[in-house]
């Protein structure tokens, strides 16, 4: 009995929801190894070295594994599933793409998605968008499963010394290609894992219009989010969309700004710890989410809510 | 090119749902139920395709119970030419659904499957990948944007860190976002003649598939409810709520 779990990299540092999942996977099983498919990876392979609950890393490194490639994961990962009884990954759009995939081929039928371990085989997962919870068990002998990240803390990076074996990189696929990745670089917090999120919607009415979101961002040193309408009406881009088919969130505090609270959009915030809600419509259902309401125009309020940060002698990065 | 789209019918998205006392599932009856969001989005894109005069015939085929049939005839009423459903008595598992769609692609054998990246009941995220891999086909999932070459597709796909553009040969598997297009609706006069378009039935039994559950839902309930929170009249008192109260600023 033992867990295999696929590391998300950039090749040079480990992706933060590969630690949650960790948490998650040790809760499962202890005798837990990582499997690190990458190109000139050494670094990430040390740093997963030094997490206290990885017994061992498996580093596969090939020039073929350079950008990410669901089939070519595949394989690699295939060439190692029979010794492991649980294949575990991070159920973000890395391990959503992943591990069907593994899953298919190994006859498995995925628990996608969990946000507690009950028993080395039963699981809770969030169904309907999070309006309703799923005690399942898994009846498979081996079992793929992917994690939900934000619930889970991410484990210690420092104080482990685990064994790094290299191993031989499997076969490549010829029919898909990497053409290219644009990835937005910012500074600010990360929206997955942010102590604060302050999210816009389509009473925001223009991509100009979110200024007012990252002023009070800025002041708060917090994380950018959107509703799907924000980013469907192109004000903002798709990294920052929060809800059942974008990004959970479960920041401190939840800023939602001109956000009626469609259903989708609940799924991705609502179990952050403090929820403030600010829309002129008192009807919105998020206000039945929000800790805090404001019923007011965001044109108002937002400059406002920069005014009265800026009279605080102190605020919490 | 053929191309074969796969659409579920789940309770409509606008549906608050509700779970039975008896934690065996959630409430379906007199529920509206509607075409899995993203899956009229994998349609339209294939509707699109055909209309730009690259693809010849478009198949809608739904894996569910009798009622399943109405998911097809909307797809057939914006623009797919027949269907097929594939008849089954209970829920099934993506592992399940993906062995049934394998055996469809094996008898139509198309050069593209579309479907919605995750359907919104079960928000598995499974079955196009699954597919992909039984026929080991590339997958192009999540797509914001497909580009149509010959012999081959460049599609767009969101991840969490933003865009990325991959090329897969076909005949491939794309699980579609819903940015990729705009669905249209069906107009009176396609809905009548969607009527006349051909929809198979065929038994999920007679394909020879296994579609025993392997996983038991052992319970379902409703998440714990947040506690009723309260209006504030003011900004000032926002804040101040938020530093002293809250202590999270």
């Amino acid at each position: 009995m033992s867990v295999l779990l696929i590391a998300e990299h950039n090749n040079k540092e480990v992706k933060s929801f590969t630690l949650n999942a960790i948490t998650a996977a040790s809760q499962i099983d202890q005798d837990l190894h990582v499997l690190l498919i990458g190109h000139n990876a050494d670094d990430v392979a040390k740093s997963l070295s030094e997490v206290p609950l990885v017994k061992k890393v498996l580093h596969m490194d090939n020039e073929i594994y350079e950008n990410y490639i669901a089939e070519n994961y595949t394989s690699a990962i295939l060439k190692h599933a029979d010794k492991y009884s649980y294949i575990v990954c991070s159920a973000n759009t890395f391990g959503k793409n992943l591990m069907p995939r593994i899953a298919a081929l190994l006859d498995i039928s995925q628990v996608s998605d969990i946000i507690k371990v009950i028993a080395p085989d039963t699981f809770l997962r969030p169904i309907y968008a999070g309006n309703a919870f799923a005690t399942v068990k898994s009846n498979d002998e081996k079992k793929c499963i992917t994690i939900r990240p934000t619930s889970f803390e991410a484990a210690e990076t420092t104080g482990g010394s685990a064994e790094i074996e290299k191993v031989d990189a499997a076969d490549k696929t010829e029919n898909t290609k990497f053409v290219n990745r644009e990835e937005i670089k910012s500074d600010r917090p990360e929206l997955g894992t942010a102590r604060i999120v302050i999210s816009g919607g389509r009473g925001l009415q223009s991509g100009e219009n979110f200024k007012l979101i990252t002023d009070v961002a800025d002041k708060l040193n917090a994380a950018i989010g959107a509703s799907r309408a924000a980013v469907d009406a192109g004000y903002i881009t798709n990294e920052h969309q929060v809800g059942q088919t974008g990004k959970v969130v479960v920041p401190d505090l939840y800023i939602a700004v001109g956000i009626s609270g469609a259903i989708q959009h609940l799924a991705g915030m609502k179990e952050s710890k403090v929820i403030v809600a600010i829309n002129k419509d008192g009807e919105a259902p998020i206000f039945s989410v929000a800790d805090y309401g404001l019923e007011a125009d965001l044109f108002e309020a937002l400059p406002q809510f920069l005014e009265e940060l800026n009279k605080l002698n102190t605020i919490q990065k | 090119m053929k191309i074969l789209v796969a659409v579920k019918r789940v309770i409509d998205y606008n549906v608050q749902i509700r779970v039975k006392e008896d934690g065996s599932g959630v409430v379906t009856d007199n529920v509206k139920m509607s075409t899995n969001p993203p899956d009229d989005n994998a349609i339209e894109e294939a509707v699109k395709i055909k209309e730009a005069g690259k693809a010849s015939e478009i198949i809608a085929v739904t894996v569910g119970e009798e009622k399943a049939q109405e998911t097809v005839r909307k797809a057939l009423a914006v623009g797919a030419d027949r269907g097929i459903h594939v008849k089954v008595d209970s829920v099934l598992e993506p592992l399940a659904v993906s062995k049934i769609l394998k055996k469809i692609v094996e008898k139509e054998n198309p050069d593209l499957v579309f479907m919605g990246k995750q359907a919104i009941d079960d928000d598995c995220n499974q079955t196009g990948q699954m597919l992909a891999a039984h026929l080991n086909w590339p997958q192009a999932t999540f797509a914001s944007k497909i580009e149509v070459k010959e012999n081959s597709l460049e599609v767009t796909r969101e991840v969490d860190e933003g865009l990325e553009t991959i090329e897969v040969n076909t005949p491939a598997i794309v699980t579609c976002d819903l940015r990729l297009n705009e669905p249209r609706y069906a107009s009176l006069p396609n809905i009548m003649k969607a009527k006349k378009k051909p929809i198979e039935q065929i038994n999920a039994s007679d394909l020879g598939v296994d579609t025993n559950p392997r996983i038991e839902h052992i319970k379902i309930e409703e998440p714990p409810k947040r506690k009723a929170g309260i209006k504030v009249s003011s900004v000032e008192e926002l804040v101040q709520k938020l530093k002293n109260e809250a202590k999270v600023i």
